[in-house]
């Protein structure tokens, strides 16, 4: 029953999703498939640090090992587009099998400074082999639109479809995990290791295949996001861009996955309409060009302010939704309330 | 319980597409409206109104390329505003708005999509940088948007049967290194020469061109340096474990100082050879002087740049006798006080005035493919000291440059200007046609 419930949400979305991109103009709907490749990632990430417990700063690194994946399969194999999202995702996943593993051993600010490492060193991989990786400049990637779409359609709207569709079925399949036994497993080890090992769980494991799926959906967008923007350079996936998948869950609302798309929404379009603001107003030179980004700090810290609980917590204060889902839990771990929820609840 | 989960998720669907749309709604109704005064402008083309003409481009305003690039923009700006009070290009006035792509390919790409997609630019004009245009070179082609005078020396913008819509313009690193390296040969014989260049298309394409006439035996390291890692303190000390006596530099300014600094600090003093674009002395002294109070000391940037020997291929700015520069500096006082006369400034203005040259030759009312024309036919040669190489199987630009030396914070000229190819056997040739005069209006002629 879950399972149609989300698929039926899933295809009122993918409706949705169509009539736009058809209404949008062309730079909209690249934008849209932007916002799509970005969902894919932070989704796996707002599961990974809300359902499981686990913090990542490094989830940048996945996206570009998904991203030089794809990008490599395209041009070396030219493997259909799904092929290539798959087998992205799934050598993104085995990355990050291979560095759970490790991980699994270390516990909050140690893992973070573990896959902080990660994010900073595994882009200069890049400069390291030039031959296979293009160096600092990167790989070229282009994907046609099939011609049954005929020769006129805009190839942005089918980037637009090709990402949400891929997009849309990692929600769904992520809705499902949430609710499922593994993410019970996730909320039992996040609440509290030793009861959740007192009761049969193996933590680590647990832990473990958490850090894959998380991993496998960023390799998953890494080579949504080569697609769209038709580049892989070590430059696309500086630490920058792991910080701002991790502004983005917790700015969308930790552990929920409509706040995976209200974070993904914040990091495409605030800054593209900032500064859209500051060079329309004739601020010229420097000041056009920080201004947004100073505005998108201040952006950030309103929010965090008026919500703390995230967009999504936001949302549903406002609109006076209990709070129930599955996905959406997770604000109560703050440090004052972790020792409280030790004792026998 | 499950029924909250769905209206959730039906909630978000709603509420994103609302912000779609909205999104959608506040950016449209841009363009201009033709004006039914001057009856024989049209809009010919994407970008093209009777009055106006847009063009986009892609520049790091912010981040570790801004230093120094971040002027070339605002100088192109201020040369289109002058052209804009002098009549304009047939009467339409150019706008030109570039965005900030701090140096990423990522950004680069979403910026330039909106310029192309929802801005409907003419053609993207002097796009910065080679990793970042390389993002969009595809793009821009598939879409048959003119891509014209990259701002990057890569000999890659020149695949005309690949990229027939883009078109270099500085010299590239290929001819700048052969005129480099005939000098050093010349100069420097027999003495042992150490490569220091940046590791991609830049410095390798400038140490391709310096291979071609370097004797192998005269080179004794060969030292590349990321531009993301600021020590260079290894490939330095490398240098001078080497001996070398004259160290060639492919660098960008940043590591053209850091270069200088380290060198400093091994009381290491070979002959400097710098390329163009990582010698404008200017940015250089500043950089200088700057990187060394981050150290703790204080050091005179034009101390330090005195003697670096280069190359230049628009007229020095040291030359006040020369019309170009009499032109440019008084554009600058008028329209761009605040940023100071240097080598970035000139570069923008200079391309400025090749794109200008390019419009009017493109006709009254043109299209994209008028201007992709009206470059495959020629431009005459004007704020360049050696010809364009434009033609329909040739979108590489300038084609030679003049050595000179630095001197009191200003690049002095001593040899005569000399063109090449980018061939490994093509002779180097000097070219002795004198540098035409600029136009006493600052505006070219169609």
């Amino acid at each position: 029953m879950t399972l149609l419930r989300h698929l039926a949400a899933a295809v009122c979305v993918a409706i949705i999703v169509v009539l736009l991109s058809t209404k949008l103009t062309p730079y909209r709907d690249y934008q849209m498939a932007e916002v799509a490749a970005y969902v894919t990632a932070v989704a796996g990430l707002t599961v990974l640090i809300g359902l499981s417990g686990q913090i990542s700063i490094g989830h940048g690194a996945f996206m570009a090992i998904g991203g030089y994946s794809g990008a490599l399969l395209l041009i070396h194999q030219g493997w259909p587009l799904e092929a290539v999202f798959a087998a992205s995702a799934a050598i993104a996943a085995v990355a990050g099998a291979v560095f759970g593993v490790a991980a699994a051993r270390l516990r909050g600010p140690y893992l973070a400074g573990a896959t902080l490492m990660l994010a900073v060193a595994l882009p200069t991989l890049a400069n390291q082999y030039p031959k296979a990786f293009g160096g600092d400049q990167g790989l070229s990637v282009s994907i046609t639109t099939p011609a049954f779409l005929g020769a006129t359609f805009p190839p942005t709207r089918w980037m637009a479809w090709v990402t949400s569709a891929a997009a849309l079925i990692t929600l769904i399949l992520l809705a499902n995990l949430g609710r499922s036994r593994i993410g019970r497993n996730w909320r039992a080890v996040r609440d509290d290791e030793v009861a959740a090992s007192l009761s049969g769980l193996n933590v680590a494991r647990v832990q473990v295949l958490a850090f894959v799926i998380s991993a496998a959906c960023a390799g998953l967008g890494g080579a949504l996001l080569a697609v769209v923007t038709g580049i892989v350079a070590p430059g696309a996936y500086t630490l920058t861009l792991s910080i701002a998948l991790l502004t983005a869950a917790v700015l969308g609302g930790l552990g929920t996955l409509p706040g995976a798309l209200w974070g993904s929404l914040v990091l495409v379009l605030v800054p593209t309409y900032l500064t859209n603001v500051a060079t329309s107003h004739g601020l010229s030179g420097g000041a056009s060009s920080s201004v947004p980004i100073a505005a998108y700090g201040v952006v950030l810290i309103v929010v965090m302010l008026v919500f703390p609980a995230g967009i999504q917590g936001g949302l549903r204060r406002l609109f006076g939704y209990p709070s129930v889902s599955p996905l959406n839990t997770l604000r109560r771990r703050a440090p004052a309330s972790e020792h409280q929820e030790e004792g026998p609840t | 319980m499950k029924k909250s989960h769905r209206v959730n998720l039906a909630a978000v669907a709603g509420l994103a597409a609302v912000a779609m749309v909205a999104a959608g709604c506040s950016s449209s109704g841009g363009s201009g409206s033709p004006s039914a005064k001057s009856s024989t402008l049209t809009a010919s083309a994407p970008g093209i109104t009777p009055t106006q003409i847009l063009i986009g481009s892609h520049q790091p305003l912010t981040g570790v390329a801004a230093p120094g690039y971040d002027e070339i923009a605002p100088a192109s700006n201020a040369y289109f505003q002058y052209v804009n009070a002098h009549g304009g290009v047939y009467g339409r006035k150019i706008v030109y708005k570039y965005l900030n792509d701090q140096y990423d390919p990522t950004i680069t790409s979403t910026v330039v999509h909106q310029l192309v997609l929802q801005n409907n630019v003419f053609a993207i004009f002097d796009g910065l940088g080679t990793p970042t245009h390389l993002a969009v070179v595809k793009y821009l082609n598939s879409s048959k948007v003119p891509d014209v005078f990259v701002a990057s020396g890569c000999e890659c913008w020149n695949q005309t049967s690949t990229q027939p819509y883009t078109y270099g313009w500085q010299v590239d690193y290929v001819r700048e290194g052969k005129i480099l390296g005939n000098y050093i040969k010349q100069h420097f014989a027999g003495k042992k020469i150490g490569y220091f260049y940046q590791d991609d298309e830049f410095g390798q394409d400038g140490v391709k061109g310096l291979d071609d006439e370097i004797p192998k035996s005269q080179v004794v390291a060969r030292q590349s340096y990321n531009p993301t890692v600021t020590n260079v303190a290894p490939q330095v000390t490398a240098l001078k474990a080497h001996g070398a006596q004259v160290v060639v530099s492919f660098s960008v300014p940043a590591f053209t100082a850091l270069l200088r600094l380290n060198s400093l600090k091994l009381n290491f003093s070979p002959q400097l050879v710098v390329s163009n674009v990582g010698s404008d002395p200017i940015t250089l002294a500043g950089l200088l002087e700057s990187f060394a109070k981050q150290g703790g000391a204080t050091v005179q940037g034009n101390q330090l740049t005195q003697g670096i020997v280069t190359d230049g291929y628009l007229p020095s700015l040291g030359s006040s006798g020369n019309t170009w520069i009499q032109l440019f500096s008084k554009i600058h006082g008028q329209y761009l006080p605040k940023l100071p006369f240097d080598g970035n400034v000139l570069y923008g203005m200079a391309v400025g005035y090749t794109f200008v040259q390019a419009m009017l030759k493109a006709g009254r009312n043109p299209t994209r493919q008028d201007l992709v024309n009206a470059i495959n036919g020629g431009l005459p040669q004007g704020v360049s000291v050696a010809p364009y190489a434009y033609s329909a199987s040739d979108h590489a630009g300038i084609t030679g440059a003049y050595m000179g030396v630095i001197k009191n914070g200003v690049l002095a000229e001593t040899g005569p200007t000399q063109v090449t190819d980018t061939s490994a056997t093509g002779a180097i040739t000097t070219y002795s046609t004198a540098q035409p005069p600029a136009p006493a209006s600052g505006i070219p002629s169609p």
